[in-house]
């Protein structure tokens, strides 16, 4: 309860100060409507010359192209300026005023910072991913919906967990802030499922960054494929990165000694 | 032209100085001009592979070879001076840029050109790689491949000018990152980048025709993968020295209403 209100401060000091920025939300607007041009565009090319991609329909990877955003949505607003924040303070030192905050430090790094005009890619997101479902629909019961809901989970958390271990990387290393960047070029490759690109390039994306269990398992999961492994698999790993993650973040938090001492 | 020489000779040194400082950033940059042009080689492959072994007039190799080429065109032409020239005028770094007796331009394109000599050290073994792993086989005729030298400088310099042009748009405005982004996508869909533009709509190639950036990064490519005839060669090479020279002309005379409306901060 304690840790909602938390964040419905933060999401209010976040409105706040945007508020200030409005042409940003129309900046914001329009970055994601040529965002959106460029995963369409590229669907009605490549679906100009052929039926299927690697045994997907095109509106299956319309609904990949719906979660690519909700998620994508999810770490602009939220993750990577939380984080950037995170990985300043540490190299400043007024991470201090974080840690002596009467609060768990992990939640505050973690949405100490939301941008929410960013949220215009969920708010694209919501209707690509609906006429996706609508055009799937006959196939969709209550079951897919449930686990299309916990695939998406899990995606957004082990994004999550991943995104803090890289960052708490910070403590040791101080300047990491370009790991961001290797994120962001691997996750372009997100906007198509992992399954056509070759084995290794589909085993750094699984394992090494996780943009598949992002992108590629939930959009499986509203398309029906699949399959049972998958699902436990991810949702197990979800739960294990978010306590590898929680455990290194101890580890670091205990070797932090700030900027100046 | 050969008063230049010692100039760059000097911007050269301490720009790969500079660079070497930040080597692993420098590499990282590079990441993203390597995953989407593979990005685009996979999908086209696969789809060239499921309709049987051609789409249009590629068959699966032309796709390999075509965006492996893209990779090496698109990385060769590319700039990042319309994420530079915001800072610099936001920090005030272009007042130290103007007291110098020679065009800011001519430092840009040195350490533009400084960075690809650089970064080839890691282009070059990523595109033999790719090229070993797709089984690309590539057998250019000597004369698109003598060719291919002028039209790259060309491409290479009229990217520049435009771009360079487009920058200065920060002498009125500090919000350029959704300029900078229409821009990427524009080219995206008009350049070949994300499909050789014969796959495209007939309405999209037309409208291509009349853009400059085919002339960026589609024509040095099918000059490299050997796909124009001497006509179409010269024709290429008509348009690109009619872009470079127009990009010349708009560069000069943006430049020249910006300086003007340019304020230093903090004077």
């Amino acid at each position: 309860m304690f840790y909602i209100r938390l964040f419905a401060t933060y999401l209010r000091i976040g409105i706040l100060g945007e508020l200030e920025y409005r042409a940003n939300f129309w900046i914001s607007l329009v970055q994601s409507a040529l965002d959106l041009c460029v995963a369409l565009g590229g669907l009605a090319v490549v679906f100009n010359h052929t039926d299927t991609l690697g045994g997907w329909r095109q509106e299956e990877l319309l609904a990949l192209v719906g979660v690519y955003f909700l998620i994508g949505g999810l770490i602009r607003t939220i993750i990577r300026p939380s984080m950037t924040k995170f990985m300043d303070d540490v190299r400043q030192g007024t991470l201090d005023f974080t840690l002596t905050k009467p609060a768990d430090s992990q939640v505050l790094v973690s949405i100490q910072s939301i941008e929410i005009w960013r949220l215009v890619d969920v708010l694209i997101a919501l209707p690509v991913l609906g006429i996706a479902l609508l055009r799937l629909g006959a196939r969709l019961g209550l079951l897919d919906t449930a686990v299309f809901a916990v695939t998406l989970l899990s995606g957004a958390l082990i994004i999550y967990s991943f995104w803090l271990m890289l960052s708490t990387c910070a403590f040791w290393f101080v300047k990491v802030e370009n790991i961001q960047v290797i994120f962001m070029s691997m996750w372009q490759a997100g906007r198509w499922p992992v399954s056509i690109y070759p084995a290794w390039l589909r085993a750094v994306l699984t394992f090494l960054v996780p943009v598949a269990f992002a992108t590629t398992v939930p959009a499986s999961a509203v398309s029906g494929r699949i399959t049972d492994a998958s699902l436990v698999g991810t949702v197990a790993l979800a739960v294990a990165m978010l306590l590898v993650s929680r455990w290194f973040w101890r580890v670091g938090i205990r070797f932090y000694s700030g900027a100046s001492a | 032209m050969f008063a230049y020489y010692p100039i760059y000779r000097g911007y050269f040194r301490t720009s790969l100085m500079l660079m070497f400082q930040y080597r692993i950033a420098m590499l990282i940059w590079l990441l993203g001009g390597i995953i989407e042009p593979l990005m685009y080689l996979v999908i086209w492959r696969t789809v060239s592979l499921q309709q049987g072994g051609s789409v249009g007039s590629y068959s699966t190799n032309d796709f390999v070879v075509y965006f492996i080429a893209m990779m090496m065109v698109s990385h060769g032409t590319f700039t990042w001076i319309m994420w530079e020239y915001v800072y610099r005028i936001r920090m005030g770094q272009f007042s130290v840029m103007l007291l110098k007796p020679i065009h800011p331009i001519h430092s840009d394109i040195a350490d533009n050109i400084g960075y690809k000599f650089l970064t080839l050290t890691v282009m070059g073994p990523t595109v033999l790689l790719l090229a070993w792993f797709f089984d690309a086989s590539w057998q250019p005729a000597f004369w698109t491949l003598a060719a291919f030298v002028p039209v790259l400088i060309l491409a290479f310099l009229m990217r520049f000018y435009w771009e360079w042009s487009l920058a200065m748009v920060a002498f009125w405005t500090l919000r350029i990152d959704a300029m900078n982004q229409a821009y990427i996508v524009v080219t995206l869909f008009f350049s070949g980048k994300l499909a050789p533009l014969t796959l495209f709509p007939e309405i999209v190639q037309r409208a291509a025709d009349l853009l400059p950036f085919r002339w960026m990064l589609y024509f040095p490519v099918e000059v490299l993968l050997g796909r124009v005839t001497p006509r179409d060669l010269l024709i290429g090479l008509g348009a690109q020295l009619f872009w470079l020279l127009a990009g010349y002309l708009v560069m000069q005379l943006i430049y020249r209403a910006g300086i003007k409306r340019y304020a230093a901060f903090g004077a």
